[in-house]
This record gives C-alpha cells, sequence and structure tokens, in this order.
C-alpha cells in the first residue's frame, strides 16, 4: 500500500514538473498560465507580505460568524424538531419551502438588505449551513435508540436533563456529520459572496487579481484556497478527536464492533 | 484419465510486514465424473483457498489443477463455484429470474428457450413461484438455492461448492442437502463440496477427504457406501454411519489438539 | 412519518401566516418594501415578467447551460470513476491529484475559466462541468472499490471476461454509490450555474436577479428567485422519480431497511 501511494506522489510531481518545464519553454501562455515556479514565488511574497494571510483573516472571520450562528440556532432547532413530532410538522412547510433556493442565489438578496457589508456574507453562509445542520440534527434526534431514552425515564431524569445526557450525545453523530458537510458549503460560499459583492477577502483577491491580469496572483489565490479547504478539514477532525474522544469508541459500541 | 486432478498444490498468502501463512502444504487428489467428494478439515485448514484454487480463482504457490488434461490457469469454462457467502454473490438488482438467466447469459444462451430452462431450473431447486422476487425478499434457504440454480444453469462439468448451508439453519440445512442429492442425481455434475459438519459429508459423499490443520494436506480418504438415494432416517441411523462420523471426529480432533 | 393521508393544516397554516405578515408588514412600511416588496407585487411581476417572454428567456438559457454541463460531467465522471475505482493501478497514481484538488472550493476555477474561455456558455458549461465531475467521481471510486470480492469473483467463476464483469456485474453493483453522487452533483451544477452567471454573465437567471438587485428592482428579483427555486425543486422531483424507476429492486430494501 505504501508502495502505490509513493507512485501517486511521484505522478503528481512529476505533472507539476512537466508543467514547470512546458512553461519555461514557452510552450503556454504566460498570461494564462504562467510557471509554476512564478507563481510559488508570487504566492510566497504574498504571504510573507501579509497580504494573504490578511485577506484569509477576513474571510475566515465571515465564516466563523456564519457557521457558528447556523449551528447556533440549528442544532437546537433540529433537536426540537426532531423530538416533537408537532414542532416538526409546524416548521416542515416553511422548510420545504426555503430549501430548494441554491444558496447563492440569496446574496443578491442579502445584499439588498445588508449591503455589502460583512453582514451580507455572515447572512448567507448562516442560511447556506441551515439545512445539512438542521436536517442531519432533526435525523439524529429523531433516530435516537429507543432503549436509551427509555433508560433514562426509567431513572426519571427530567426533560432537560434527557435532552442534555442522551439525546445530544445519542445524536452527535449525525448532528458532527451536519456540521463537517457545512464547512465545504461555508468555505464556497464566502468565496461566492465575496466575489459577487465585496471589496476584500481571499474570493474578491481572486477575483480582482483576474481582472487586472495578475495572473500569477489569482493562481496564488487559488492555491490558498486549496490549502485553506484542507486545513480547515484536519482542524475540524482535531477538534473532533479532542473535544469528543469518548465518541469514536462509543460508536464502535454502538455498531458492535 | 481422470476428469480433475490436483497435483502438488500448495498455497503460501503473504501477509503486509512480511509475514507469510502456509495455507496448503501440499494436496493432491484425483476426482473422476460424477462423483460427489467432500473435503473435511479443522476450521482454518484452507478449505475455502482450496477451491477457490481449484475454481482458478486464486494462483497457486506451487503445483497445479488438471482438468481434461489441461492446466488451470483462471476460472476453466466448464467448472462453477457456488459461495459461502451468498448474500455477496447473488445479484441485488437482478430477480430471482434474472439471476438464474445469469448463468445461461454466461453460457452465451440468450433465448426463449432460455428463459424456459430457467424456470425449470427454479422449479428444481423448489423456488416455482418466487421468479419475480428479489434477493433480499428470500430467506436465507432460499437464496442459497437461487445461488444453486444460477450455478447449474451454467450447465458446469464440475460444480464446487463452499460451505454452501453453512449459514442457514439446521432444517434448511437437511432439506437443501437433499435437494442437492437431487439435483446431482438428476443432473450427473460431479460435485466437490466444502463442508465443516461432518455428518453432512458423510451423508452426501460417494468419498471423504480429510484435510489437516494448517499447512493442510490429505490425511485420510474414506470412501462412503451407503445406498443411493440416500435418505434422511434411513441412511443416517445405519451403525457404520456413526463410525465412520465417529472415526472422522477423532481424527480432526486430533489433528487440532495442540502437538 | 405520517404516511401521506393527513394533511399538514398546522404546517401550511404557519407558511401562510407568514405570508400575511410579509404581506401586511410591506405594504404598511414605505420604507421596506424597496427591500420587501408585497408578496402579491412579487407574484404580479412573475407574472408579468413570464407573459412577456423576458423571464422565460433566461430560464431556458440557465437550463440548457446546466443540461449540458450536468449530463457532460456525468458522463466524464462515471466512466472515470469506474475506471479508477476498478483499476488499482490508476487509481493509486491518480490519488494524489484528486487529494489535492478535492478541497479547494469548485467556484475558485470561475475566474481561470473567464481567462480562458471569456464570458459565456462555453464558460459557464465549463465551471459546471468542473464542479459536478466531483460528486459523481467521488462516490463512483468509492462504490466501485467497495464492491464485495466475492461479487467479483462470482463473475469470474461464470467465466465472465474483464470487460463483462464490468458490464454486467461492477456496474449495477456500483449504481447505488452513482446515483446518490448523480443526485449530489444535481445541486451542485445549478448552483454553479447561476454563480458564474452572477459573477460573470450576462443571460440567464443568475444574471437576472443580480441586475435586478442592482437597478434595485426588487420585485423582479425575488420573482427570478422563486423561479430558480421552482427550477431548482422540479429537477430534484424529476431526479427522485427517475432514480424510483431505475432503482426499483432497491425500494423495497430500502424501505425494510428503515423498519
Amino acid at each position: 500500500m505504501r508502495a502505490s501511494k509513493l507512485n501517486g506522489l511521484l505522478f503528481f510531481l512529476g505533472l507539476l514538473i512537466v508543467w514547470e518545464l512546458v512553461a519555461q519553454a514557452g510552450l503556454i501562455n504566460p498570461l494564462i498560465v504562467p510557471a509554476l515556479s512564478r507563481i510559488l514565488r508570487v504566492f510566497s511574497d504574498l504571504v510573507w507580505s501579509g497580504q494573504i494571510p490578511l485577506q484569509v483573516a477576513v474571510s475566515m472571520k465571515r465564516a466563523a460568524a456564519g457557521y457558528v450562528m447556523a449551528a447556533l440556532v440549528f442544532i437546537p432547532l433540529g433537536i426540537l424538531m426532531g423530538l416533537s413530532q408537532s414542532v416538526y410538522r409546524l416548521f416542515e412547510v416553511i422548510v420545504e419551502m426555503l430549501r430548494p433556493v441554491p444558496p447563492p442565489v440569496m446574496i443578491p438578496v442579502a445584499m439588498l438588505f445588508l449591503g455589502l457589508e460583512d453582514g451580507m456574507k455572515i447572512f448567507v453562509i448562516f442560511f447556506s449551513c441551515a439545512w445539512p445542520i438542521l436536517l442531519n440534527t432533526l435525523d439524529g434526534a429523531r433516530n435516537v435508540d429507543r432503549v436509551l431514552l427509555n433508560t433514562a425515564r426509567i431513572f426519571g431524569l427530567s426533560r432537560w436533563k434527557i435532552i442534555w445526557n442522551v439525546i445530544l450525545p445519542a445524536a452527535s453523530p449525525q448532528i458532527v456529520t451536519g456540521l463537517k458537510v457545512s464547512l465545504p458549503i461555508t468555505l464556497i460560499l464566502v468565496v461566492i459572496s465575496e466575489m459577487v459583492g465585496s471589496t476584500d477577502g481571499i474570493g474578491y483577491f481572486i477575483l480582482d487579481s483576474q481582472r487586472r491580469f495578475r495572473v500569477a496572483h489569482m493562481y496564488a489565490g487559488m492555491l490558498t484556497l486549496a490549502i485553506l479547504g484542507y486545513a480547515l478539514n484536519q482542524f475540524f477532525n482535531l477538534f473532533y478527536r479532542l473535544l469528543m474522544p469518548w465518541h469514536i469508541g462509543w460508536l464502535r459500541l454502538k455498531d458492535g464492533r | 484419465m481422470a476428469l480433475l486432478e490436483v497435483q502438488n498444490l500448495a498455497k503460501t498468502y503473504r501477509q503486509m510486514g512480511g509475514d507469510t501463512t502456509d495455507a496448503i502444504g501440499e494436496i493432491s487428489c484425483k476426482i473422476e465424473p460424477g462423483e460427489f467428494v467432500s473435503f473435511v478439515g479443522p476450521s482454518g485448514c484452507g478449505k475455502t483457498t482450496l477451491l477457490m484454487s481449484i475454481a482458478g480463482l486464486i494462483a497457486p504457490s506451487a503445483g497445479q489443477v488438471i482438468i481434461h488434461g489441461k492446466e488451470v490457469s483462471g476460472p476453466p469454462p466448464n467448472l462453477v463455484l457456488v459461495f459461502q457467502d451468498f448474500n455477496k454473490s447473488l445479484f441485488a438488482w437482478r430477480s430471482v429470474l434474472g439471476n438464474v438467466r445469469f448463468g445461461l447469459e454466461a453460457r452465451a444462451r440468450r433465448s426463449r428457450r432460455g428463459e424456459d430452462k430457467a424456470r425449470s431450473l427454479i422449479d428444481l431447486v423448489g423456488l416455482k413461484g418466487f421468479e419475480n422476487h428479489y434477493p433480499w425478499e428470500l430467506s436465507g434457504g432460499m437464496q442459497q438455492r437461487v445461488a444453486i440454480a444460477r450455478a447449474l444453469a451454467y450447465e458446469p462439468e464440475v460444480l464446487l461448492m463452499d460451505e454452501p448451508f453453512g449459514s442457514l439453519d439446521a432444517l434448511t440445512r437437511l432439506e437443501l442437502e437433499d435437494t442437492v442429492l437431487q439435483l446431482w442425481e438428476e443432473l450427473r455434475t460431479t460435485i466437490l463440496f466444502i463442508t465443516h459438519d461432518i455428518e453432512e459429508a458423510v451423508y452426501l459423499s460417494d468419498r471423504i477427504l480429510l484435510l489437516s490443520q494448517r499447512p493442510s494436506r490429505i490425511i485420510e480418504e474414506l470412501s462412503i457406501d451407503f445406498a443411493r438415494p440416500r435418505n434422511q432416517v434411513i441412511t443416517r441411523s445405519q451403525p457404520r454411519f456413526m463410525e465412520i462420523r465417529n472415526r472422522i471426529y477423532q481424527r480432526i480432533r486430533n489433528e487440532s489438539a495442540p502437538s | 412519518m405520517n404516511v401521506g393521508r393527513d394533511f399538514n393544516w398546522a404546517g401550511w397554516m404557519l407558511f401562510a401566516l407568514l405570508l400575511l405578515l410579509w404581506e401586511f408588514g410591506s405594504r404598511l412600511s414605505p420604507a421596506l418594501q424597496s427591500y420587501l416588496p408585497p408578496v402579491s407585487r412579487i407574484l404580479r411581476s412573475l407574472g408579468e415578467l413570464i407573459i412577456s417572454g423576458q423571464l422565460v428567456r433566461h430560464l431556458m438559457i440557465t437550463l440548457s447551460r446546466f443540461l449540458q454541463g450536468y449530463l457532460l460531467a456525468a458522463s466524464i465522471a462515471v466512466i472515470l470513476g469506474i475506471v479508477l475505482g476498478y483499476f488499482r493501478m490508476a487509481h493509486s497514481l491518480f490519488e494524489a491529484v484528486i487529494e489535492f484538488l478535492r478541497p479547494m472550493p469548485s467556484v475558485a476555477i470561475i475566474p481561470v475559466a473567464v481567462l480562458l474561455l471569456g464570458i459565456g456558455d462555453a464558460m459557464i458549461v465549463a465551471v459546471t462541468v468542473y464542479a459536478s465531475v466531483w460528486p459523481v467521481l467521488i462516490n463512483t471510486i468509492d462504490g466501485v472499490r467497495h464492491l464485495e470480492r466475492t461479487l467479483i469473483d462470482t463473475g469470474r467463476t461464470f467465466g465472465l471476461n474483464r470487460r463483462k464483469i464490468l458490464w454486467l456485474v461492477v456496474l449495477p453493483a456500483a449504481a447505488p454509490y452513482i446515483v446518490t453522487g448523480l443526485r449530489i452533483s444535481l445541486s451542485i451544477a445549478l448552483i454553479l450555474v447561476t454563480t458564474a452567471e452572477m459573477i460573470a454573465g450576462s443571460r440567464g437567471l443568475g444574471f437576472f436577479i443580480l441586475d435586478q438587485e442592482r437597478s434595485m428592482n426588487s420585485s423582479n428579483m425575488y420573482a427570478g428567485v422563486v423561479l430558480v427555486s421552482a427550477l431548482g425543486y422540479v429537477l430534484n422531483r424529476l431526479f427522485v422519480l427517475g432514480e424510483g424507476w431505475a432503482m426499483q429492486w432497491r425500494r423495497g430494501m430500502l424501505a425494510r431497511e428503515s423498519i
């Protein structure tokens, strides 16, 4: 298995080298695809000068705000809807009406209310993360094992205690799934909203670079996004593993492994 | 010349990290056409490996399998293996009829007569009326019947069966034992059968080959000459039945005991 | 989950209540009206735009780009996915490239596409294809890689060659995974088309919505939002219907699993 992973890496590096050679030989238009070395140089310049970190910070601030707000609102709502059939039915129609709206389409709507400020982006992210978080949480809460619930009831736990001590942990795999799925959605939407209506942020940076024909800058921005996407995922996993180490063991127990 | 010959077969598996497992030490045997031969041995002795090697699905580390004088180097065209895990082998997207027709299609027989043949096979294994059901709708025993019907649709000269009734309940097992015997008598296929159930082997076979613990070799060969057709009550209540069974049991127990 | 018959009075009433609040709240406050026109006005704009044909034109453009992008992506991704999933060598070769490109949001490709293809249909279809390939590709690879060994061995024991195994065994067995990927890509494709139209387009629903926002024609903008959402909803419904028809064999299986 190790050998094959090595093959993949070598192949990837090989492609990069070919890119570089082809660019150096002048076989591709530098205005469209500059040499890899140039892109990397521009990238490191922008990182060291603080330009890229600044844009990333700006984007991440918005992303975090929207993401956290969505979690704070839609996890409780999801649990409520999952536990109570009547609450679910109450909100069901509204949810089904809003679900088909493609998230980017909310950007102009948000722009109408909130202009081009951070608020607009935060709202768009909030709206986009709603469904994965809500629906997954709902599903998790709804499918909590009967046995678990009955055990809690036998012990005479109050409703709030049951929710906190039994439902929440039992539904947490699904909740985590919802949160995990929302991560790339958040990144995508922050980029789109910055491309459509913003004057800063990494998304704006990439588009702006393209418009000014600063092509190497544009690719450097894309590289930043790839790294960002990867890093966010890793952070999520780390966070998850640190905060909920009991989870993995419990999941194994549940699945009978 | 024997229909099928296993010559000095050996198989060693190489694990990650360099460890090796000798599954088969050295096995040689000859199978005549029309025979019903069972392989019995302690668990983990490589019975499945043996059958997979004969079926051409695994390449041996040493030795060869000869069928009709030709060495096997891939799945031979006149042989079919019925797997133990029928729920992983049946095609979930095809109905019972569809699965059985697959056996015919594999033989390149896609005609009107093909459909009739499939239906008659389904009837033969006792599943008449279930042609349009899907595997998940059937019980374990029924699913295995479909797998057997599918294999027979291929009209193989040799049928290999890898603990086909291993995951079924006792009563179903007895039913299917008789079904297999019935099919065997009618179609005169050669059957190589693996089972861990000693009594099942004694009940079904013409010959039983006992395998040792890993790395396996054949430690004894028994001829079973009870009258055919066999009967669950009559055959099994013969004193000689238990004698043979006990002998095999002792042999295997000695094999499994730590030396 | 309640089965169909009982109508969700509470839900619909809450929804209707909200719409009424919206309608009257908007009418009562002139300041609000520029951002949030009354529902009736939005519906009227919708009607007018459709009748005049203006919105229908944009709809058709968006739909056409969507179909081109989605279908092209699906074809490429399924074929590529099967190849990469089935041939271990190919997969390990491309694994690093895939893992590197995956975390990058597909929308970041839009500026590059504009550079290469200008603004217009080609660019929009291209970015849609790029983004829509991923879910189908990843899911297809996953589905093919996780195929039961026994299933493939079954194909082999029936004497099928590689091509036949791919077509008769691998493809149907991986179909559920492929379909999951196709369903995800459905939404992704629509999102990309509308996004690309917003960022660098001059026609289509995405462009229309943004354009109306810029000219402060809020009821037209909302009309566009309603229409594109309806489009998404219809496409999704059609997909579910198609899936149900094509995967009939699964319906029962899934229902059983949910008991």
